[in-house]
């Protein structure tokens, strides 16, 4: 009996499966069904909501903080990636080029990815701080600017600031990653290609690119979600301040529903994100279909 | 990430020395420059006297009187020393669940290839797609029913929900690189399917754990968000959370302690990176290529 047991595929599998599937669905899958209900009541902190429909979301339709937070967070997430996949690319590139020290190279340039974002973000906020910041000292000496710089301070200038600091930690990510797929591309192509007179421009354009595309559409998908999600570098940085200029659908949930206690605005909030995760998802599905029927395997 | 091309001389003898300085020594300095200048920032900050600190005059890259006083301040009065516990605390039990999870998990879709695998493997890349940004409010509700809020138990249960995803992912793609023939054999031979895993595929998968498990330890260390929420006490607190919540005195900013603190809360981290480097690459681009 105990013999067969051990040798069945369905019967282990279910029991292997077991931790895992029993921790994910009370404290992902519940919660992820618990939030979008929250968002149709008027849950607040330390009282049970009622069913109040889509009142919720039209209140958060007509709200200006929430439309700016809309835009805040397409703002940031569209700039942000644009730049860290040019210079992530960039970056890889120079790094798969032969150079000496090359290991030690690759392993420095993942550290901003690794260290705690809200602790790197505290280093950003007094690089820009309104009173003693380095840069501002730096442009001051140089004869650049006369007055300090208040980076956290001016909405527009704030803005800048929190994506430079969001395009700082995610370029390793983007560049390690697309180091790896630039990888396995063979050199032999590029000799062939230098061979019939292609200019380094074509190379790139045409072997570099179309190989790497797959693994492009998966590293962004993922840059992405991370940052359409963001949440610590904000709310280290600004709080969403200065007049809401920085506040990012993540930090505005959070403030609704944790410090204001509106429970059900903060889901409806968070809910309101999921479309646009879903989009993002989808392509990255299609990207990895792609990357099968690119490698010729018909799985 | 092994080197493909060292076989092959490439093409760099076509291009000269002075036009690599140009196009890719220059660029690279450039980018290390700018990557590792706030670690130069907050390395520098911690040790810099007050009266340094709040000072426009002098070099600001530089110390002049080099001090301890943000380290003692941040050791001594304040509760950091317990915030250093609890992240390692829940890091190191977070991972071990997760990983210990994440093994079955893996080798039953991988290889026991149950009904329904498929649909789980597909079911657990989705799970690692959900964002804590959205699940954080319901799950405060839920660990509030529980009676976990401001424990550490909030943690070490909630941390699983990224780290088991995550692991089991990047756990699939190594068990899919061990042959199916040693297991065969091995079934041949009589092992139990227990067995088998104990004694032939978690051995040939050491690097693929010491991947998720480096990996995730660095993903409980760096979360935010639910430790801001699940946790107000100072002493459950986390040091990401700990640092930015509790060293900001009003509009005072403690400036060096709060350096110190972030200095310290990223050397276990950075240290532990060092050693495992390629562990962490290949973690890295693996969850991203499978």
């Amino acid at each position: 009996m105990l013999s067969r047991f051990q040798n069945s595929r369905n019967g282990l599998g279910l029991v292997f499966m077991l931790p895992a599937a029993l921790l994910l669905l009370i404290f992902l899958t519940y919660p992820l069904g618990l939030g979008v209900w929250l968002g149709f009541t008027d849950t607040k902190t330390g009282r049970a909501g009622e069913w109040v429909g889509f009142e919720n979301y039209a209140f958060l339709l007509g709200d200006s903080v929430t439309q700016l937070a809309l835009f805040n967070t397409l703002f940031y997430t569209i700039i942000a990636s644009i730049v860290k996949f040019a210079l992530g690319l960039w970056l890889a590139l120079l790094l798969n080029e032969k150079l000496p020290f090359k290991t030690f190279f690759r392993a420095v340039v993942l550290l901003p990815w690794i260290v705690p974002t809200a602790l790197s973000a505290i280093a950003f906020w007094w690089i820009y701080d309104s009173q003693f910041s380095v840069i501002s000292w730096t442009l001051v000496k140089l004869g650049l600017i006369d007055s300090y710089i208040d980076f956290l301070g001016d909405p527009w200038m704030a803005r800048i600031s929190t994506i430079i600091a969001n395009i700082w930690r995610g370029i390793p990510f983007v560049a390690i990653s697309l180091l790896a797929g630039l990888q396995t591309i063979s050199p032999s192509l590029y000799e062939a290609a230098a061979i019939d007179g292609a200019t380094p421009w074509q190379r790139f354009r045409n072997i570099t690119l179309p190989l790497l595309t797959p693994i492009i559409a998966v590293v962004m998908t993922f840059s992405v979600l991370f940052t359409f999600t963001d949440f610590q570098l904000i709310y280290v940085l600004t709080r969403g301040g200065p007049l809401n200029a920085t506040h990012l659908m993540a930090t505005l949930s959070f403030q609704r529903a944790i410090s204001g206690g509106a429970l059900g605005e903060g889901a409806a909030i968070a809910t309101a994100m999921v479309p646009f995760l879903l989009a993002a998802i989808m392509f990255s599905y299609f990207g990895l279909q792609r990357r099968a029927w690119q490698q010729g395997s018909d799985k | 990430m092994s080197d493909k091309t060292t076989d092959s001389q490439g093409m760099d003898f076509l291009t000269s020395t002075p036009r690599r300085w140009v196009t890719t020594y220059i660029p690279l300095l450039v980018f290390m420059f700018v990557l590792l200048f706030p670690f130069y920032w907050m390395g520098i900050t911690a040790f810099k006297p007050n009266k340094e600190l709040l000072s426009r005059e002098g070099n600001p890259f530089w110390v002049e009187n080099p001090t301890l006083a943000h380290f003692k301040k941040l050791f001594f009065d304040t509760a950091y020393p317990d915030w250093l516990w609890n992240t390692m605390l829940v890091s190191v039990v977070a991972t071990f669940a997760s990983l210990a999870a994440a093994v079955f998990a893996a080798y039953a879709i991988e290889r026991l290839r149950f009904t329904g695998s498929r649909q789980a493997g597909l079911a657990i890349f989705f799970a690692y797609l959900v964002p804590p940004s959205i699940l954080f409010i319901p799950l405060a509700t839920i660990v509030y029913k529980l009676g976990l809020f401001d424990t550490r138990w909030a943690l070490i249960l909630t941390y699983p929900t990224f780290l088991i995803p995550f692991c089991t992912w990047l756990l699939m793609g190594y068990f899919r690189s061990i042959p199916f023939e040693l297991e065969e054999c091995a079934l041949i031979d009589g092992a139990t399917r227990w067995q088998i895993l104990v004694k032939i595929v978690l051995p040939l998968a050491v690097p693929g754990l010491i991947s998720a498990g480096i990996f995730a330890f660095t993903l409980s260390w760096n979360e935010f968000i639910y430790a801001l929420t699940f946790v107000s006490s100072s002493e459950v607190k986390t040091v990401p959370v700990g640092v930015i919540t509790e060293l900001v005195e009003g509009d005072v900013y403690h400036w060096g302690a709060l350096m110190a603190g972030a200095l310290m809360g990223s050397l276990p981290v950075a240290v532990m990176y060092s050693f495992f480097v390629e562990y962490y690459v290949s973690g890295m681009t693996g969850a991203v290529k499978e």
